[in-house]
């Protein structure tokens, strides 16, 4: 668990809003980029899993890769609030909240739209990691124990072993007062039921 | 009542297990397959040159660039670009880069060729679109940097190979001239620009290839003006057509002047008609389509042209490919019966074949559209020729020393509607021995498999285990099975072909090229609109073979007129066709079926009369017996308009035809256009099965679901919110939405979500509606669930009434009753856009169900309904909880191990087909885009099966065991009582 979240901060992604320079007719660009810190010290590159991302504004109106480096941008994005969304597989991601603003170019706002949280340092993460597949539970006693074929047979053990202690502990005098009552009650014991058994009595 | 409180909570208790669809990674490939596409190929670039894995490169219409193996045909590589992004142009640079200009020239983009990724990007600006030109001169060289030419935009750009880098930029469209061609000349380092502005005059810019300087800008009028299209066929020569596309235009440019030197067409060739110039870059030649003749005429030296072929207008024929000193080659394919005749010429003489191949040719390919051709050197130092064919079903072959080496069926990546027919029932002449195994090694298997699961096999063992489940020849039988997972998957594509897949496996059973869908000279454009079931034989026709109806139309406007075929689903053959009907709006299958089980359809055409198919006296019959109750609707998006429609009476024509009937509208609703704009219409899915109309709640109470077939959800936003998100401020937008019965048009529910807007997508089944929208407020996108019940009978839980027999339990459901309905509604966040929704559906509709949602990361994710309950509540009682209820959280849970999908994509996701298997647990599920997948999906568990990896050993293992042990017992019972009677 502790090394998954590690794993999981080192994978931080640092999405800056680098500049927001002014095209022409109130057309911005949003840059961005997908830093990977851990990866930083050997220089570029992206794990291979994150290298086919997809980094999508507004729900399909463009649609964007990431560079070696992380880098992305979007061209020809008018003013306004929008939405970005980074899809790899493996990966969850939060969709970004970003304001263009028309009055002050340059300023931008950025939020995680999951958790409300601003991104004052620029700094977006993926909330966590997908695992798509159960884990199979390596084989253990216990497992086959608590399976229901795995209680009967432990139920019969129980029943062959335990009882006949229970027996011996028991005042003889009783013992031999139950079986009267037994015989008197015709209680078939198990001999009786298999069969060839009843032959033999 | 309590019986149906039993079952629901036993269901529940058997759904209760687990949320999520869950599979562990040794059963990948099971139960599902995937399968990737490409699309049609527009254009193709050889990578042969260097030693290593041999490649084409390829960009499609799908908006794909590919790498593909030149061996096998297998993807190396591929990146699916956006909707909106089409790639214009891709070359190769610096023998390291594919380049591909995308948006209209607008985005530049290298992608390191080995493995694909993006290396940069280059965002190109101008003023106006114009057509998008992409020129990689291999000798140009600024500052050691190789330079990569992009006319985009209207503007001419020179950008560094490296990093992507705008050198310099010249807007070459101030004065309304549209550039056609880019002329590298590598002498001096010039680049000539050369177009026209309007139609009758000519432009040549001359530029500075090094830094963009204009050096010269030269401009000639020509009288009969230009009809737009251009082709450099010498260095210094264009060929172009006049603005009557009657004559030729051989345009000789130089640093001086500018030469026209027209020649009329039919003085080339005894041939009347309009020409158009074939894009093909031939050197020195060039080929003129006039009618259906294509014409080959070569330029001399002295600007004179010269005929030297005419060939008939099928033949495809390749770009010039230059393959050793100065030599060029291009290749024309011609049509010989079941054949091809593939030819390569070398340009400077036609008159002698450097190959001449034939080729056997699957006639269900259709024509040749496009080719490629490359080079290679044989093992005696001779030139080999090897082609890429890109047919007119969108596949794609690649041909080499006369044999097809590999085909792709890309047509597979434009899947338009999907259809499932039953396999045909296993007869008791066909022998399965073979597919059984002995029982030692059924029994062997199994101790396998439980080896497998105890986690004590080896690794040996487990790769025998996971090739034994995954070739299980089980699946992939060609008969009809017990629980209902084999079946056909019927697909109409884009390119008119119609595929029928094995649920088993994926593999395509056949396919057929419909001819009704084929481009002739009647039929411009065709386009296949719909595939239906038209014959699902089952009682009294078991004999005849099922069939599905195919529906298309003959141009792209909804008056066009209309195709049909009716297409054997066992055989592929087309039983029947109709080509060039009346126009198909609408496509209604009745409920009713004729002696030969074949389904009654209507299709109304623009002028809302509507068409009775199939065209018997049978059918006329029956339909006038269910006049009556023949109701549709239409939805006009435009004017925003609901209408409802029935039958009035025989079509009043020149031509008596009984099976067309006018239609008289019955109710219409305006929504007011100032306000609202439709943008999503749902209704329920024909084939639905509800199991159960009482729905038991908490506190042994119950509701009655309201469930009809003709309800309808609207969804309308406001006009100013159709656009993207972010072009309006909550305040400005609103969406609505309404439930409406299509009989009568009545409202049953509005409701209004302010500051919210589309795209709306919407799912209808049973009582209940999911919709999916984006909330401009939280800047979040929200699903929310409207269920709808029906209060008319809420009286019917009493006891005593029921026994006294006043309930109206029997009365008929009609929609003229007036309908009291109840609704409730609740709301969540979802994290992603969404590109689909759909919802499972079982045989009987016991089985608890889940949405399927196809999200912005091309993966379907189940989504347990029960997540979608407006009854849920922060703080559920303890009745409430038993019942299932989840506490109210205001997001979905997005579990991972709920991808369907797991961890794969189908790219570009466009449709989620849902079929129901026999057995009742278990639905089947096709998601297309340009990726295939298949899986089948147990929303409850499979509580009525065994799982795939129940263990039989274990079992057997378990009852030796017990008998063992009783035996064990019985003779240790024995002795103890000797023992005792001894004593």
């Amino acid at each position: 668990m502790e090394a998954c979240r590690r794993l999981i901060l080192q994978l931080c992604i640092l999405l800056s809003l680098l500049s927001l320079s002014l095209g022409k007719s109130e057309s911005y660009t949003i840059n961005g980029r997908v830093k990977i810190p851990g990866a930083a010290a050997k220089g570029f590159g992206l794990p291979v899993k994150v290298s086919n991302a997809k980094v999508i504004l507004n729900g399909g109106q463009q649609v964007t890769f990431l560079k070696p480096d992380g880098y992305f941008s979007f061209h020809n994005v008018p003013a306004g609030t929008h939405l970005i969304e980074v899809a790899a597989v493996g990966y969850f991601f939060s969709p970004v909240r970003v304001d263009v603003s028309a009055r002050n170019p340059g300023k931008v706002q950025a939020a995680l739209t999951e958790n409300r949280r601003g991104l004052s340092e620029l700094v977006l993460e993926p909330l966590r990691e997908e695992q798509y597949y159960e884990i199979r539970e390596p084989f253990n006693v216990m497992s086959l124990v608590k399976s229901p074929m795995g209680l009967m047979v432990g139920f019969m053990l129980i029943v062959m072993f335990l009882m006949p202690k229970l027996v011996e502990n028991m005042d003889p005098e009783e013992i031999k007062r139950a079986q009267e009552e037994m015989r008197s009650q015709g209680v078939p014991s198990i001999a009786n039921l298999l069969p060839g058994a009843a032959r033999n009595n | 009542m309590a019986i149906l409180r039993v079952l629901t909570s036993l269901l529940l208790l058997f759904s209760s297990f687990n949320f999520s669809h869950s599979l562990y990674e040794d059963q990948v490939g099971l139960m599902d397959w995937h399968q990737q596409y490409i699309g049609k190929v527009k254009q193709a670039v050889f990578q042969t040159q260097k030693a290593g894995r041999k490649r084409v490169i390829v960009s499609t219409d799908e908006n794909v660039v590919a790498s593909l193996d030149l061996r096998r045909g297998e993807i190396f590589w591929r990146k699916v670009l956006g909707a909106k992004d089409s790639v214009d142009e891709i070359a190769l640079a610096l023998g390291k880069y594919v380049i591909t200009l995308s948006s209209e020239g607008s985005v530049l983009r290298a992608w390191n060729l080995p493995d694909g990724l993006m290396v940069w990007e280059s965002f190109l600006t101008g003023s106006e679109s114009s057509k998008p030109l992409l020129l990689v001169p291999e000798t140009l060289k600024v500052d050691k940097d190789s330079v990569i030419l992009v006319y985009g935009c209207g503007s001419l750009h020179a950008i560094s190979s490296i990093d992507g880098e705008v050198l310099w930029s010249k807007d070459l469209a101030t004065e309304g001239i549209l550039v056609q061609q880019l002329i590298y000349n590598d002498e001096n380092d010039f680049v000539y620009a050369v177009g026209f502005d309007g139609v009758s005059k000519f432009h040549l810019y001359q530029i500075n290839a090094k830094n963009g300087e204009l050096l010269k800008h030269n401009s000639a009028a020509y009288p009969g003006g230009f009809s737009g299209e251009m082709l450099l066929v010498t260095k210094d020569r264009l060929v172009t057509l006049d603005s009557s596309r009657s004559t030729v235009v051989a345009i000789e440019i130089s640093e001086e002047k500018i030469v026209f030197e027209p020649t009329q067409v039919s003085d080339l060739q005894d041939v009347s008609g309009t020409a158009v110039l074939l894009p093909a870059k031939l050197a020195g030649i060039f080929a003129v389509k006039v009618n259906t003749v294509i014409l080959f005429v070569k330029v001399t030296n002295f600007g004179k042209l010269e005929l030297v072929d005419k060939l008939d207008h099928t033949v495809a024929v390749s770009d010039a490919l230059s393959f050793s000193e100065g030599q060029q080659a291009f290749a024309l394919v011609q049509h010989e019966g079941s054949k091809i005749d593939l030819t390569i010429k070398l340009n400077n003489d036609w008159s002698s074949n450097l190959l001449k191949e034939s080729i056997n040719m699957d006639q269900d390919r259709g024509v040749v559209q496009k080719m490629f051709i490359n080079n290679y050197i044989r093992t005696d130092r001779s030139y080999g020729f090897r082609a890429l064919l890109v047919m007119e079903d969108h596949s794609l072959l690649l041909v080499q020393q006369g044999e097809i080496v590999w085909s792709r069926e890309d047509s597979l990546a434009s899947v338009i509607d999907v259809t499932t027919s039953e396999l045909p029932v296993e007869k008791d002449g066909v022998s399965v021995a073979k597919v059984e195994h002995s029982l030692f090694d059924w029994l062997q298997g199994h101790l396998l498999k439980l080896k497998g699961t105890l986690m004590l096999a080896t690794p040996d063992e487990v790769v025998a285990i996971q090739k034994m489940r995954l070739q299980s020849s089980e699946k992939s039988k060609m008969t009809r099975d017990h629980n209902g997972f084999r079946k056909l998957l019927i697909v109409l594509t884009r390119a008119g072909k119609v595929f029928a897949l094995h649920t088993g496996d994926g593999r395509i059973i056949w396919s057929q090229l419909l001819h009704t869908l084929r481009k002739t000279g009647s039929c411009e454009s065709p386009s296949g609109l719909k595939l239906l079931q038209w014959q699902v034989p089952h009682h009294h026709a078991m004999d005849e073979n099922p069939s599905v109806l195919v529906t298309g139309r003959c141009g792209v406007t909804s008056d066009s007129p209309g195709v049909l075929s009716i297409v054997d689903a066992y055989s592929g053959k087309e039983v029947n066709s109709f080509s060039s009907i009346h126009s198909i709006v609408q496509v209604i299958p009745l409920p009713y079926t004729d002696s030969k089980e074949r389904r009654l359809h209507l299709l109304i055409d623009d002028v809302k009369r509507a068409h009775l198919y199939p065209q018997t006296s049978e059918a006329v019959e029956i339909f006038k017996s269910e006049f009556t109750n023949i109701y549709w609707y239409s939805v006009e998006e435009n004017n925003g308009i609901l209408r409802g429609h029935a039958v009035k009476s025989n079509c009043i024509l020149d031509v008596a035809d009984e099976y067309c009937f006018e239609t008289r509208d019955l109710w219409s609703v305006v929504f007011p256009s100032e306000s609202e704009k439709i943008i999503t219409t749902v209704t329920r899915k024909l084939n639905e099965v509800v199991h159960t109309q009482a729905k038991v709640i908490a506190d042994e109470d119950v509701m009655f679901k309201y469930i009809s077939k003709n309800i309808l959800f609207v969804a309308t936003v406001s006009p100013k919110a159709t656009g993207e998100i972010g072009s309006v401020t909550p305040e400005e937008s609103s969406l609505v939405v309404y439930l409406i019965d299509t009989i009568t048009g009545r409202i049953l529910h509005r409701m209004t979500h302010h500051g919210s807007q589309g795209p709306v997508h919407a799912v209808l089944s049973e009582n209940w509606v999911v919709y999916h929208y984006f909330n401009l407020r939280a800047h979040r996108y929200e699903m929310s669930v409207i269920e709808i019940y029906d209060q008319s009978r809420a009286d019917n839980k009493d006891v005593l009434k029921l026994v006294f027999g006043k309930h109206n339990l029997t009365s008929p459901i009609s929609s003229y009753s007036r309908p009291d309905v109840v609704t409730k509604s609740q709301s969540y966040f979802f994290t992603h856009s969404v590109k689909t929704i759909a919802v499972t559906s079982t045989a009987k509709g016991i089985t608890s169900r889940q949405l399927l949602v196809g999200t912005i990361g091309d993966q379907v994710l189940a989504l347990d309904k029960r997540f979608l309950d407006p009854r849920r509540s922060l703080n559920p009682t303890a009745a409430e909880k038993e019942e299932g209820i989840i506490p109210l959280t205001d997001s979905l849970p997005i579990l991972p191990q709920s991808y369907v999908t797991h961890a794969l994509k189908v790219e570009n996701l466009r449709g989620i087909e849902v079929i129901p298997a026999k057995l009742e647990s278990t639905t089947l599920i096709f998601a297309y885009g340009v990726d295939l997948f298949f899986t089948r999906l147990a929303p409850s568990r499979t509580y009525d099966s065994l799982t795939e990896d129940f263990s039989y050993a274990l079992l057997l293992i378990t009852i030796v065991a017990l008998v063992v042990a009783i035996f064990v017992t019985w003779i240790l019972s024995e002795r103890k009582e000797l023992q005792e009677k001894w004593r």
